[in-house]
């Protein structure tokens, strides 16, 4: 297999699991404060991610690294071009990192709801415009020989909306399942009861999104060319109703596993149709950037493959060691008595 | 101003403010871990109090390290898209490996370790503190050999419009780089020991935990001494090499105009850059630049005038940096020596004189550390990667200079806050001092 399409793989993986991971980060995030009916409540949430959302977000980290390593030009342009969207991303991520860390800090009510808005906006906006971005990726962006021809309001349009609803909506039923798993009593069946209501909301923008991808861009031309792939948005489907089918029966790990599968699947689903491009250009398909035309040179890439192939195994054996450690449940009282928590 | 000036300022800010957090990081982080093995080696529950203590405070510094690490990662194409698509192909590879071995360990243990304690054994915890510390000194290892192959290029071939890996050995061996992972961690490490004979300092003062804070700061004392010593010598050595592969930032260090043999080293020294020469020269120490640069009394040393005016960086800042610098180096050296020996003897409580000095030194290796990137990275210039890639030709096509007023603004603004509020919650908590309740996490870890 030629190493572009091996890192074109990865990449995809890369974002996957990073939605999968800091997706419910986010969800809890903008749950959090309508959730929780006191303080307390409000902590155990933000504890329940505690000890994975910096683990999470290196994802990100390591999908921009990876992309500047294995395809710079993507890199380059996409970052440049998408600059003043990528900066509204990099406010919110850096005021939610510090909201989890200091909120604790200092015991007055002020500061705890200045930090818990920080935390929702830290949480909303990122999911929204992570959509926003992609949506806009499948839908190719207005480039040619002369550069970028759009500005921050061209992303916002109906497809690149649309599709940020749907990581909002996905992320916010993610987010309750793992709630519902990660906690006890009240605040468990609350989120449980936001994710069973949640999820038609879902189901409905993820059936309009599906429709418009038809209309707004290109992606399905793979698949009907090569039937093999439809598997994929297939299993989202499947994965998309069985957290439905679980979480209605109260059975929220499975119904939790069953998101983490659809946040997958979906990215899947987009990555696929881009083949081969990163980013299409929705002027002519001859400026758009391919994995071929923005990669790195051969040697690189077969360096970057081996480190990958190294170190990626053995980072998720020690994320998978550090989740199981941390695989109880919180509760009101615990948070209380634990000094070290958020 | 262009989107050229902003993005540069807006660099030099965002990677200055970064540079606030880490150093701390990578010295505190040692200290901790080294405080909880010993509590776990002892059992000794100062050493446990200790390791919360100054553990509080890495955490809170650490903190603004992560958030504004990320700003970092995206800057390069967001703000020099020229020059990463140029250099990409051997540049990106080190940030992505930074952050597939590096990143990934310290944000996971971190995590472990902050909500572990009556999770797994004091062993196992201990252990995740020691892999953070790893962890983040890997960290510094591969963006520094990233900056270390902008200062001296190693490694690649110019194809296909751009700069090519060929040798990945000669990235990952860079002598450059290596020099300067070793001088900027012994400069973390400085930074953390005077930070905690600082704030041990302040309690001592107060008559405050003493036996606690004369520990730490012996602790600290200790690690000052043989840090700011090495410091000095690899920071020697780390200016020879600049002498021999970057002759122009040499002579702007040193503020040197006509190339010559046999240099002196003036202790004072008045350049004047719009004439081209010095204003005035005093207290010359015959043979000394030349020694400096390349451990030989008579070599001959290439003076500004040798460079076209195009190729030359801006003396005044790299010269006054690097005299600050050195000196701070200097002093340091003397204050670790003079606060070894007098808590060696135990003579720490008498000696107010001392403990102030030590209290208002905390900023001092800050500001070393600062005025040394700046000899790094203004001294370079106008290259942004050394004889390969000017500055000017590196920055983004697509971005606005309105665009980067607004981030540049926005960063401003936005880090001004955050570093106030950390600020704030270092004092609050290091006044505090260390918690005497260690009785949840005692009892708990005996049973797990
Ligand atoms: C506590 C901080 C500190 C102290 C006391 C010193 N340095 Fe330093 N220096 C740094 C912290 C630092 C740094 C932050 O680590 C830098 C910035 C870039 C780098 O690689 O290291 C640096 C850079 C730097 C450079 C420029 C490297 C380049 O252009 O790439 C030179 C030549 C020196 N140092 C030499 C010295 C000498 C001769 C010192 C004499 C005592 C000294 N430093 C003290
Ligand atoms: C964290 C400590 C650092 C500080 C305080 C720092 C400081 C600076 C400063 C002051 C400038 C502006 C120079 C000028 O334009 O005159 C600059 C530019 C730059 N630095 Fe650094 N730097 C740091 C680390 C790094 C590292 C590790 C890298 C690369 C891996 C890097 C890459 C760059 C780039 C790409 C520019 C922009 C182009 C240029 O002006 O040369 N910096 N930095
Ligand atoms: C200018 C280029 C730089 C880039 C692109 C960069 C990137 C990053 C990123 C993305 C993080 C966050 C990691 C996380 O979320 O866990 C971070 C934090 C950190 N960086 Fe930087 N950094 C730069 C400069 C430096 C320098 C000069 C050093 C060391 C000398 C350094 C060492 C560290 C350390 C120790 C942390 C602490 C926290 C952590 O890694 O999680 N970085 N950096």
């Amino acid at each position: 297999m030629e190493f572009q399409i091996i890192w074109f793989i990865l990449w995809g993986t890369l974002w996957a699991v990073y939605f999968m991971l800091d997706g419910f980060d986010f969800g809890a995030g903008i749950l959090h404060s309508f959730l929780a009916k006191n303080d307390a409540e409000k902590r155990v949430i933000i504890n329940t991610v505690g000890p994975v959302w910096d683990g999470n977000e290196v994802w990100l980290i390591t999908a921009g690294g990876a992309t500047f390593a294995a395809f710079p030009t993507t890199y380059a342009l996409m970052f440049s071009y998408l600059y003043s969207a990528l900066l509204i991303i990099l406010f919110a991520l850096i005021f939610r990192g510090v909201a989890f860390e200091f909120r604790g800090k200092v015991d007055s009510d002020g500061w705890k709801k200045g930090w818990d808005i920080a935390i929702f906006l830290g949480s909303f906006v990122p999911a929204l415009l992570f959509g926003v971005a992609f949506g806009n990726i499948f839908q190719g962006l207005p480039m040619d020989a002369e550069g970028y021809h759009g500005t921050l309001f061209t992303l916002l349009n109906p497809y690149g909306l649309l599709t940020g609803i749907l990581f909002v909506l996905l992320f916010v039923v993610h987010g309750a399942l793992w709630l519902s798993v990660k906690t006890d009593g009240d605040i468990s069946k609350r989120a449980s009861r936001v994710a069973n209501k949640t999820w038609y909301a879902l189901l409905i923008v993820a059936v309009l999104f599906l429709i418009h991808t038809a209309f707004a861009t290109k992606l399905y031309a793979n698949y009907l060319q090569n039937m093999v792939w439809l598997v994929v948005p297939v299993i989202a489907v499947l994965a998309l109703l069985g957290i439905k089918l679980f979480a209605s029966k109260g059975q929220h790990l499975k119904a939790f596993y069953s998101s983490c599968l659809t946040i997958v699947m979906i990215t899947f689903t987009g990555v696929i149709g881009l083949y081969p491009n990163l980013i299409p250009s929705s002027i002519d398909p001859k400026y758009s950037l391919t994995i071929f035309n923005s990669s790195s040179s051969i040697y690189t890439l077969k360096i970057m493959t081996v480190v990958a192939l190294l170190f990626v195994p053995v980072v998720i054996a020690y994320q998978i060691w550090v989740y199981r450690i941390f695989r109880h449940k919180l509760t009101v009282d615990g948070v209380i008595k634990d000094k070290e928590a958020y | 101003m262009d989107a050229l000036t902003l993005s540069r300022l807006q660099f030099a800010a965002t990677a200055a403010f970064h540079f606030i957090f880490v150093p701390l990081t990578l010295g505190l982080s040692i200290l901790v871990a080294y405080m909880e093995s010993l509590y776990v080696r002892t059992n000794d529950e100062q050493y446990l109090k200790m390791t919360k203590f100054w553990g509080k405070l890495f955490l809170i510094n650490f903190a603004l390290g992560v958030v504004t690490g990320i700003t970092m990662e995206f800057q390069f194409g967001m703000n020099w898209a020229e020059y990463s698509k140029y250099v990409g192909d051997i540049f990106g590879a080190p940030l992505a490996i930074e952050a597939t071995v590096a990143f990934f360990l310290e944000s996971t243990f971190i995590g472990l370790w902050i909500f572990g304690w009556n999770k797994v054994s004091k062993k196992v915890h201990a252990l995740s503190i020691w892999l953070v510390a790893i962890a983040t000194n890997l960290s510094a290892l591969w963006i520094l050999l990233a900056n270390g192959w902008m200062q001296k290029p190693v490694g690649y071939i110019l194809r296909n419009n751009r700069a090519e890996m060929v040798d990945f050995m000669a990235l990952v061996t860079n002598p450059y780089g290596w020099l300067k992972f070793s001088h900027t961690l012994l400069s973390g490490y400085v930074i953390a020991a005077f930070f905690v004979m600082g704030i041990s300092a302040y309690h001592l003062l107060k008559k405050n935990k003493m036996d606690f804070f004369k520990r730490s700061f012996k602790m600290g004392a200790t690690f000052a001494l043989f840090t700011s010593i090495l410091l000095f010598i690899v920071g020697d050595f780390h200016a020879a090499m600049v002498a021999k592969s970057q002759p122009t930032k040499f002579a702007a260090m040193e503020s040197l105009w006509e190339t010559q043999k046999a240099v002196p080293y003036n202790l004072l020294l008045i350049p004047d850059p719009a004439n081209e020469r010095n204003a005035a020269e005093a207290v010359g120490i015959p043979k000394l630049l030349s020694f400096l640069a390349f451990h030989d009394g008579n070599a001959e040393v290439k003076g500004l005038k040798e460079f076209p005016k195009g190729d030359r960086p801006p003396v005044m800042i790299t010269f006054l940096s690097f005299r600050g610098m050195a000196a701070l180096g200097i002093l340091f050296m003397l204050l670790s020596i003079i606060s070894y020996v007098v808590s060696k003897r135990d003579r720490l409580e008498s000696n107010t004189t001392l403990l102030r000095i030590m209290l208002y030194s905390i900023p001092l290796p800050y500001i070393a550390g600062q005025l040394g990137w700046l000899v790094a990275e203004v001294g370079r210039q106008p290259w942004i990667v050394y004889g390969v890639l000017r500055t000017s030709d590196a920055v983004s096509k697509a971005i606005t200079p309105s665009q980067v007023w607004v981030s540049l603004i926005g960063f401003t603004l936005f880090y001004g806050l955050l570093g106030i509020i950390d600020i704030y919650l270092l004092a609050k908590y290091s006044k505090k001092g260390p918690d005497d309740d260690l009785s949840s996490i005692i009892k708990t870890s005996r049973e797990v």
